[in-house]
Order: structure tokens, then C-alpha cells, then sequence
């Protein structure tokens, strides 16, 4: 089975973040990025279909230059090659643009199985796989935390709100977006890391894809980031840990009275 | 005048809430931009009873016989089909999982924008959408460009006790999807057998999320819920670190919770969370980071590290009981 993983990088979960001075992004400066969370779980469940299956997994992103690691990183843990989807005109792209330009790089491949993350954890759009399955007349599922391969078909579990699921068969080619939790991701081993180096990613640009900036015009943008106004007026208890903790018990149990 | 049309989710008839919501929203949108307003319904032979009594112009019943359960491909045919019938100017939703599945594959079909997982909007002039991003730390105003939009609110974006009321039509659209390929085939829903653990009986709640940062550190936390006589949340990632079973996790695809104390530890509070926990009584929040979405909603917070702060919560509750 031939398999391609799409990931994108965003800052570490832990980052504290600050916008930029014309409010229209974050300040990437000093912060750690890292494979969004949900696309790892997708390259792992492609290991482990490549593990039992035979075939190849490729990985793809779409991002500047610092998201090449994301790349090295899923190479190290098993992928076989990589696409690197990189170029100033494919900054700031809204999800129906990301997903043309993957398309284009991604259609003439004719993977059996295309593998992504539910949500990407910066814009948290939760878009580009229905969307791309769209521009590749695959058909997809959402949410999947269960996938199990029959003859020419899939059959996978999807997570629906309070608690349900449901078994959903799909025809391959396919593609699918994988909720987290579904697999344990693995760590790269020494000879994984070792192996990587000699393992190809292919850098793409606009030109190579045929697209100019007029393909890549965005039918939605951000106007302006804001830090939200609190809505409940939070008591925030100051000093050393040691005079929170005692402000805090007072709190809970004479205020609060919950202790 | 222009034209709004507003999705309704139902599972056999009965229409889920946050389609409610949304419809508030879209009511709010009507008055605003001086629109009809139409909620369509897919796979019904009449109006559901949610609707009888609402302030819409007309309630639309799409009707074919591939749309009485859910399928993307069948849903997002039928509504492109709808879209050229009617030529709306905007097409609201609830973001439930299931709008997260087909909406964007038929904003990509008619080629025109998703703004998804909304939480207002401004009016001035144009329309502004306003969106979370990152998680939650940040708000986002989003333009979009000139025709229609398709746009997704957020759980609790806004209040289906606020609903007007009035009396709409009906009226009944078929579509036919004969010609549509099933590739995509489900099978029945279910759900898994319930945990051991019930959360939502516990008077105090003790939740652990990602910044906990290791597995060892949960020992301490055990111990303090000891106590604290409170049982152990958690936020979704801890889970799927294998740290704790799913009977753990508060929010949307675990428990939904309203102790008298909720304390979350190293929780960011994602929205996913949030709609779990925001009606406990009195919520503690512990978190490195202030601008952390969990301080959104909580009565208390310290901005701190969790394994600076637990410990010694631990010594002062101890030496509270020994008192």
C-alpha cells in the first residue's frame, strides 16, 4: 500500500504566544515548533499499515523553511521519502489554497491511501483533508481512531460527539483524517536517525506545480489577532508558591467553601 | 434582501442542540443584514417539532431517500443542489463533528470560503467572522472575500434559550442523488461500555492535562486527589498518552462535569475541554502560561508551574486535616 502523510509544523502546545506588531500573525521568533500533534498519529498509523501491509509511506508539508524538520523527523521514524512543499508565494494560505497546491504535487503520485492529522493546533481550521479528498475525488472520513484494511476497501472507526462511534466502510484510494490517541507514536531509534540522512525530500516550488500567485489567491484571511477579553473575572493570587498555595486554601475553604 | 440559510443537524428527527445554537446566530444575522431566513433539513417527511414555534421564514425539507442517514458524499450533493436553487448569501451550521466532515468539502465543491468553529461576528459595512485560533489563546477576525459564505459556529457560541419565536412555512425540495457514487458506506452507530469511573457525580475534580509532563508526575496528583477526597480528570492528551484510561477525560468526547470544585492542573483548556467543565461551581486553574484558555473560565488561577504548586498544596491541606 502506498501511503502519504501530510504534516504540518506549529509551535510547541506549551508556547506562550505573542502577536505580532500589525496583529496579523504571532511572533515566531524564540519559539519551539514541533509536527502538529494529530499528524504524528497519522504517520504512525502509516508505519504500522506499511508494517503489516508492505508498501511505502511517504510524508508531505506545505510551510517555510524551519518546517523541513517535521520532515527529517517522520523520515527518522520510518518514512521512506519526503515532499517539501516550500515557497513565499504558499505563505498564508487558507485551506481551499493549501489543499490546491497538495493536490498538484500529491495527484500524479496516485497513493492508495492519504493520511492526515483532524486538525492542524495553530488555525485549527479543521478543513484541508475534506477539502483535498474533494480536489482528488477521493473519498474521505473524518475523526477516524480505528482503521482496519479489507479487499480494496477500508473499514474504519469514526469518534461522533457524546461518546458514539461508528464503523464506516470507504473504498481505496482513500483519504482519511486520524484523531489523536489512536496509535502510540514511536521515537525515532539511532539507526532510524542514521538512516534518514540518506533518504530523499524532494523540495517543491509554485513554479515546479505551475501555479502563479493569481492560483493562489485566498478567499478568507485574518484581519487582526487579539488576545481574547476575559469574560469571568478571575482572581489571580500572587507571590511566592508558597503564599499562593496558603492564599488558596483560605479561598477554597472561607470564600469558596469547598474545602 | 438577501438570503440565509441555516443548516439543522437532527438524529432521527430530534435536532441536535447545538443546531439551535447556531440557528440563534442566524437569527441575529437575518435582523442584521435585513435577510430571509430558511433552515434547511435534509431527510425528513416533515418539519421537525424544534422548529414549529421559531422566528424563520420558512423551514426547507430536502428530501431524497440517500439523505434519511447521514453520508458526506450524499450530504454535500444534496446542498450543492440547494445552494443553486436558492442562491443564498450565507449558509450557517453548527461545528459539530459531523459539519466537520462534509462543509468543507462542499465549500470546496462551490468553490467558495468555510470559515469554520465561529464564535460571533462584527457588522460594519462588511462582515467580520471572529474565530478562535491556537487553541483557544488567541481570537482571530476573519474576512472573507465578495459572495457567498459558508460559516460554522461554535458549541455555545450562542443560546438556544434565546430563540425567537414566530411561525415559519414549509415547504419540500427533492433532490435526486441517484447518480452519486456511495464510496463511502456506514455502518451502525454505538457506544462503548461505560468505565468504572463517573465523574459527573464528584463533588471535587482534580484534573491533570499536558502540563503535568510526565507519567511519574501523576503520583503526586493521585495522592493530592487523596486528600482532597476528589476523583481524577483529565484533559484529552493525557489520555492519549496511555498516562490514564478514557474514563478519565472531561469534555467533549469524554465526561461533561459540574462539581463544586474543579482544580485543573497544567489543563490549557482547549474549547474541547472547556464545554465539559465551565459549569463546575468553582474552578481552580493552575497553568504556566496566563493567557491559557482554562483562565477564560476560571474563579481562581495561579500562574505557575503545577509541580511547584502541588506539593506544597498537598503539605497545607495535610496539615488542615491534622488541625
Amino acid at each position: 500500500m502506498r501511503i502519504c502523510v501530510l504534516i504540518k509544523q506549529v509551535p510547541d502546545q506549551e508556547s506562550v504566544l505573542k502577536i505580532n506588531a500589525d496583529q496579523t500573525w504571532i511572533i515566531e521568533d524564540n519559539l519551539v515548533f514541533t509536527a502538529n500533534e494529530s499528524d504524528t498519529y497519522a504517520l504512525e498509523e502509516a508505519l504500522l499499515l506499511k508494517e503489516s501491509l508492505g508498501g511505502e509511506v511517504v510524508v508531505c508539508t506545505l510551510g517555510p523553511e524551519r518546517s523541513g524538520q517535521v520532515l527529517k523527523d517522520a523520515l527518522a521514524k520510518g518514512a521512506d521519502r519526503a515532499m517539501f512543499l516550500q515557497d513565499e508565494a504558499f505563505d498564508r494560505l487558507d485551506s481551499q489554497g493549501a489543499a490546491k497546491v497538495l493536490a498538484k504535487a500529491l495527484g500524479a503520485e496516485q497513493f492508495d491511501l492519504i493520511l492526515l492529522g483532524l486538525q492542524a493546533d495553530d488555525t485549527g481550521d479543521a478543513q484541508l483533508g475534506p477539502i483535498l479528498a474533494e480536489e482528488l475525488d477521493l473519498p474521505h472520513v473524518t475523526l477516524v481512531v480505528a482503521t482496519e484494511v479489507l479487499d480494496g476497501r477500508l473499514k474504519v472507526k469514526q469518534e461522533q460527539e457524546g461518546g458514539w462511534y461508528q464503523h464506516i466502510e470507504v473504498d481505496l484510494p482513500a483519504l482519511l483524517t486520524i484523531q489523536s490517541g489512536i496509535n502510540k507514536p514511536r521515537y525515532a531509534s539511532l539507526r532510524g536517525i542514521m538512516a534518514m540522512k540518506s533518504k530523499e525530500i524532494k523540495q517543491v516550488t509554485a513554479a515546479d506545480l505551475g501555479m502563479g500567485a493569481d492560483d493562489l489567491t485566498p478567499d478568507q484571511s485574518i484581519a487582526q489577532l487579539y488576545i481574547p477579553p476575559k469574560t469571568k473575572d478571575t482572581v489571580f493570587l500572587e507571590g511566592s508558591p508558597d503564599e499562593m498555595v496558603s492564599q488558596l486554601v483560605e479561598k477554597l475553604a472561607n470564600e469558596a467553601k469547598v474545602l | 434582501m438577501g438570503k440565509l440559510l441555516t443548516f439543522i443537524q437532527h438524529q432521527e428527527g430530534k435536532v441536535a442542540r447545538t443546531s439551535l445554537e447556531a440557528l440563534r446566530g442566524a437569527q441575529e444575522l437575518a435582523t442584521t443584514l435585513d435577510h430571509t431566513l430558511t433552515a434547511v433539513v435534509f431527510g425528513l417527511e416533515s418539519g421537525p417539532a424544534e422548529l414549529a414555534n421559531i422566528q424563520l421564514d420558512e423551514v426547507l425539507l430536502v428530501q431524497a431517500p440517500e439523505l434519511t442517514t447521514y453520508s458526506s458524499e450524499y450530504f454535500v450533493a444534496a446542498m450543492e443542489a440547494v445552494l443553486k436553487a436558492e442562491i443564498p448569501h450565507l449558509l450557517i451550521s453548527s461545528h459539530t463533528y459531523q459539519a466537520r466532515d462534509w462543509l468543507p468539502r462542499l465549500a470546496c465543491r462551490v468553490e467558495r470560503p468555510l470559515v469554520s468553529d465561529c464564535v460571533g461576528y462584527e457588522h460594519d459595512g462588511g462582515l467580520t467572522w471572529i474565530r478562535q485560533v491556537f487553541q483557544g489563546k488567541i481570537s482571530a477576525k476573519v474576512e472573507s472575500s465578495e459572495g457567498l459564505v459558508i460559516v460554522s459556529f461554535q458549541s455555545g457560541a450562542y443560546r438556544a434559550d434565546e430563540l425567537g419565536s414566530g411561525s415559519p412555512s414549509q415547504r419540500t425540495m427533492e433532490v435526486r442523488l441517484s447518480a452519486v457514487p456511495a464510496r463511502v458506506r456506514p455502518g451502525d452507530r454505538f457506544q462503548e461500555a461505560k468505565g468504572a469511573v463517573d465523574l459527573s457525580r464528584a463533588e471535587r475534580i482534580i484534573a491533570v492535562g499536558r502540563g503535568v509532563g510526565d507519567e511519574e508526575n501523576l503520583t503526586m496528583i493521585k495522592e493530592l486527589a487523596k486528600t482532597l477526597q476528589s476523583e481524577l480528570g483529565s484533559s484529552r492528551p493525557v489520555v492519549d498518552y496511555g498516562w490514564l484510561p478514557h474514563e478519565h477525560q472531561v469534555g467533549s468526547s469524554g465526561q461533561t462535569v459540574s462539581p463544586r470544585l474543579y482544580l485543573a492542573l497544567g489543563v490549557s483548556g482547549a474549547i474541547q475541554h472547556q464545554v465539559g467543565m465551565k459549569n463546575s461551581d468553582c474552578i481552580v486553574a493552575v497553568n504556566k502560561d496566563v493567557n491559557a484558555p482554562i483562565f477564560e473560565v476560571a474563579d481562581y488561577g495561579i500562574v505557575a508551574d503545577l509541580l511547584e504548586i502541588v506539593p506544597r498544596l498537598q503539605k497545607a491541606l495535610e496539615e488542615r486535616n491534622a488541625d
